[in-house]
């Protein structure tokens, strides 16, 4: 009965969002009030019936109801309620269903909150929104419903893909949802304004927030997944440049170069056509990953539901949104009127630059991912390659390192006209500390890749030019500190926000350098009694023991880690064999200092007695995850600045829009 | 602004999208991996040896010529690898030349792994970083190739040999080969 009910209100859900893509839309071109204010009501019944869909699908998993196909194939009696409730989202449905509530709740929130928008802008972007929801809802209802029922039911679940379930990627999904399904009200502004024909500064300051919440909840889904992958696969890697990932990896780049040309959009009126088209981009690339991993064009450990159908489905969504999209851009952007002139060495000049390199960035990781598929389709299907981590190491690190190196600079820029004698004389501090570094990382690490040394003193360069920027602002050390606090008070949180996010771009650099070029890796068999060195540490593995979880078995190593005489930890790394799937995982055993991580797995016995054991020493990983904490905090504290709260009542009159491009029609 | 640019990014996604759709109607297994080496002539390749292991050192190109030999890439921390050894020992014990590609190994421990297990090998390479692995196509430890008189590939096995395997697709291939 409560599955009928999903069922319905999902059906419902689908005609609200088809009145909510048409009749704000319409309303808009006949400047309609009251057509245009059925906006509200439609997006809100669409979060509602969404919402009610996904409760009712959430209730069939937590109550165990097997009559429930998605429910009998992705979950067990027997599994812990936290899995069962993540269970929800780890299935190809029940992932769709939450893709259209959380696109229901953007849209909600631009109607609810954007009531300072002009109303036909704020029609049409609602009924932008409204035309995801329909094609999706469409795909949910006509392809993958989650609702569907078995007769007879069976008595018991599948349960979910053991590597699943996992407290991490429990949470992955849905923050990596809220990132993709969040860049789509940069694309519904973008094509709003390129309907409206007008782009203008209050265009980029309504875009940025939305734009900015979308990037950190990315950013953390990104390194939440990054980070299962580093202790659940067992491989001791933290980033593969798998499809999948690069899948998620690509919006993210985009939706950065988004984040950063919006800026000059508000501050400057220029870039138009270019944060359009990033728009646009940004989330064609998220819909791009979903189309990757639904429909098994390219394979990889991720792709959990593949089938040519929904492909197919998911391929028209895509010709229609990008396709229309983009030639809507084509035919518009040319009238968009630039507004203020900048020099080359200017804050503009740096951002520009940014965005060259972030979108070339971004190029790179595209062509490597989708070249095996160009290729076997040149080729009919006679050629096969796959594209690894060389291909990504000689493209994206070249681009990587000229982005970081102005990204110090770039924030103690002026606007329009940039003094670079100035900015040189205020980064003295940051050049010291990156030579210092790369003496002092070289000398750690003497016979280490030459690159790596680099890496970190480019990582010092940006961390204390960010912070100088930052001190520079409050008059640190400069004024008394009473006088700095009193100007830290009074700095903007969007100003912090970006100092905290660079910082933590500069950590993130210094863990993914020391994690790729100074790991220490043993791979052999052990048995109980040996200590096997790694770098400055010995590991000794002592037993193994077996044991039974609550849906699996266990095999679990005891393995001592020693430094020297000294006893540091017990690490007790677990090989669980899941009965239900049939299936094994690998449970790293991790011991971080802080700087670096000692990992270990046990793998299978060889029948003599001894284990195949894998110990690194992984110098620096951790800050992978600091660093990416930091940028999320970074944005979390630009989105509670005043001035990006959205519907906030404005301090001051807003000052009245000084150009405005309007769009000529093309004759 | 010229106005053709503009329109690159949708011709950019046609040709895209164009692309996606032959890939999807076609339904190609993407995860089917072809042999890309099978019937070629072996890589060109100079391995060293196994430091600690007694016999010829090294293994490279020139050993393949002349008559057929197979090929077995191993390593002591693999547990398949210690499964099939046998078959292999079986192999070089029935005459024919069993080379060895000991991937991603310290020599210390395929030497006495070799000392433990028997060695089958009439030449074995240390391939300590993959590096010829990669060459070979190895996707994993343990693979078996069949390599003719003339040093071409002729068939390749991935994971572990088992006896059946042995007695339906490498002996009938190694005897049609004249080995």
């Amino acid at each position: 009965m409560i599955a009928e009910f999903g069922q319905f209100a999902l059906t419902l859900a689908l005609v609200v969002s088809l009145v909510q893509a048409v009749v704000p839309m319409i309303g808009a071109y006949r400047n309609d009030g009251p057509l245009m204010a059925t906006g509200y009501p439609a997006a809100l019944s669409q979060l509602l019936l969404t919402g009610l869909a996904f409760g009712a699908l959430t209730y069939g998993f937590i109550a165990s109801d097997f009559s429930v196909a998605t429910v009998a194939a992705n979950s067990h009696s027997l599994k812990p309620m936290l899995y069962k409730v993540s269970g929800v989202w780890g299935n190809h449905e029940g992932s769709m269903l939450m893709w259209v509530v959380i696109l229901a709740l953007f849209g909600w929130a631009v109607a609810q909150f954007g009531t300072n928008l002009p109303p036909t802008l704020r029609a049409r972007v609602i009924s932008v929104q409204g035309m995801i929801g329909v094609a999706f809802l469409a795909f949910i209802v006509f392809t993958s419903n989650p609702f569907m029922r078995l007769d007879p039911a069976p008595f018991d679940g599948n349960g979910l893909n053991p590597l699943l379930q996992d407290p991490g990627l429990a949470f992955h999904p849905p923050l990596l949802y809220v990132g993709y399904v969040g860049f789509s009200m940069a694309f519904s502004f973008a094509v709003a304004a390129l309907l409206e024909g007008r782009v203008d500064a209050a265009w980029g300051r309504w875009v940025r927030p939305w734009t900015l919440a979308a990037w950190t909840f990315l950013t953390g889904g990104i390194a939440l997944g990054s980070w299962w992958a580093y202790y659940e696969l067992g491989w001791g890697g933290w980033w593969f440049w798998d499809p999948v990932e690069n899948a998620s990896f690509m919006p993210w780049l985009a939706g950065t170069a988004l984040l950063h040309s919006a800026i000059v959009v508000e501050k400057r009126d220029t870039l138009k056509a270019w944060t359009i088209l990033l728009a646009i981009l940004t989330f064609s690339l998220s819909l791009l990953g979903t189309f990757i991993v639904r429909s098994g064009v390219l394979t990889s450990v991720h792709a959990f539901a593949t089938d040519p159908t929904r492909g197919v489905f998911i391929l028209a969504i895509l010709a229609v949104a990008v396709g229309g999209s983009l030639a809507l851009f084509a035919l518009r952007a040319p009238a968009l009127q630039s507004g203020g002139l900048f020099r080359l060495i200017s804050r503009e000049g740096g951002l520009v630059f940014n965005n060259i390199l972030l979108a070339l960035a971004c190029g790179t990781v595209f062509l490597g991912t989708l070249y095996p598929l160009f290729l076997e389709a040149l080729s009919d299907g006679r050629d096969k390659v796959s594209v690894g981590p060389p291909y990504f190491n000689a493209t994206f690190v070249p681009i990587m390192i000229p982005l970081v190196i102005v990204m110090a600079a770039g924030p103690l820029m002026a606007w329009k006209r940039g003094n670079l004698p100035n900015v040189m004389r205020r980064l003295v501090w940051a050049g010291l500390a990156a030579v210092a570094v790369m003496v002092w990382a070289f000398l750690l690490h003497p016979d280490g890749p030459w690159l790596a040394p680099v890496a970190m003193g480019i990582a010092a360069w940006l961390a204390v030019g960010t912070l100088t920027e930052w001190a520079d602002r409050i008059k640190l050390f400069r004024a008394p500190l009473s006088d700095s606090w009193r100007r830290l008070k009074g700095l903007p949180r969007a100003a912090s926000g970006m100092t905290l996010a660079h910082l933590g771009v500069a950590v993130a650099i210094a863990g993914m350098t020391g994690a790729s070029a100074w790991q220490v890796e043993r791979i052999q068999v052990a048995r109980p009694g040996d200590v096997v060195p790694v770098g400055s540490y010995q590991f000794a593995f002592d037993e193994v023991t077996e044991g039974a979880g609550p849906n699996y078995n266990y095999r679990r190593a005891h393995v001592t880690l020693l430094r020297g005489d000294r006893v540091i930890t017990e690490l007790y790394p677990e090989t669980r064999f899941f009965p239900v799937a049939g299936q094994s995982t690998t449970e790293a055993a991790i011991h971080t200092t802080g700087v670096a991580d000692l990992y270990a797995v046990v793998g299978e016995a060889d029948g003599n007695g001894g284990w195949t054991v894998r110990f690194y020493e992984n110098p620096m990983v951790p800050w992978i995850w600091y660093g990416a904490l930091i940028m999320s905090a970074g944005g979390f504290l630009s989105l509670s600045d005043r001035r990006h709260r959205v519907g906030a009542p404005q301090r001051a009159a807003r000052k009245p829009v000084a150009t405005s491009a309007e769009i000529v029609p093309a004759e | 602004m010229r106005r053709w640019l503009f329109f690159a990014p949708v011709g950019l996604f046609v040709v895209l999208g164009g692309v996606f759709l032959s890939q999807l109607l076609l339904g190609r297994d993407p995860s089917h991996i072809p042999s890309a080496l099978v019937d070629r002539p072996v890589p060109e390749f100079v391995l060293p040896g196994v430091e600690g292991r007694d016999g010829p050192a090294g293994f490279a190109t020139a050993d393949l010529q002349g008559s057929l030999s197979i090929v077995n890439v191993f390593a002591s921390w693999c547990v398949p690898c210690l499964a099939e050894h046998p078959l292999i020992s079986g192999l070089s014990e029935d005459g024919y030349r069993v080379f060895g590609i000991n991937h991603r190994d310290k020599d210390a421990e395929a030497a006495a792994w070799l000392r433990r297990h028997g060695d089958p090998y009439t030449g074995v390479g240390a391939d300590r970083d993959a590096r010829i692995s990669v060459e070979w196509g190895v996707t994993g430890v343990p693979e078996t190739f069949i390599v003719d008189a003339a040093g071409v590939i002729r068939y390749k096995h991935v994971g572990p040999l088992t006896p059946q395997l042995l007695e339906d697709e490498f002996m009938p291939r190694i005897r049609a080969l004249g080995g």
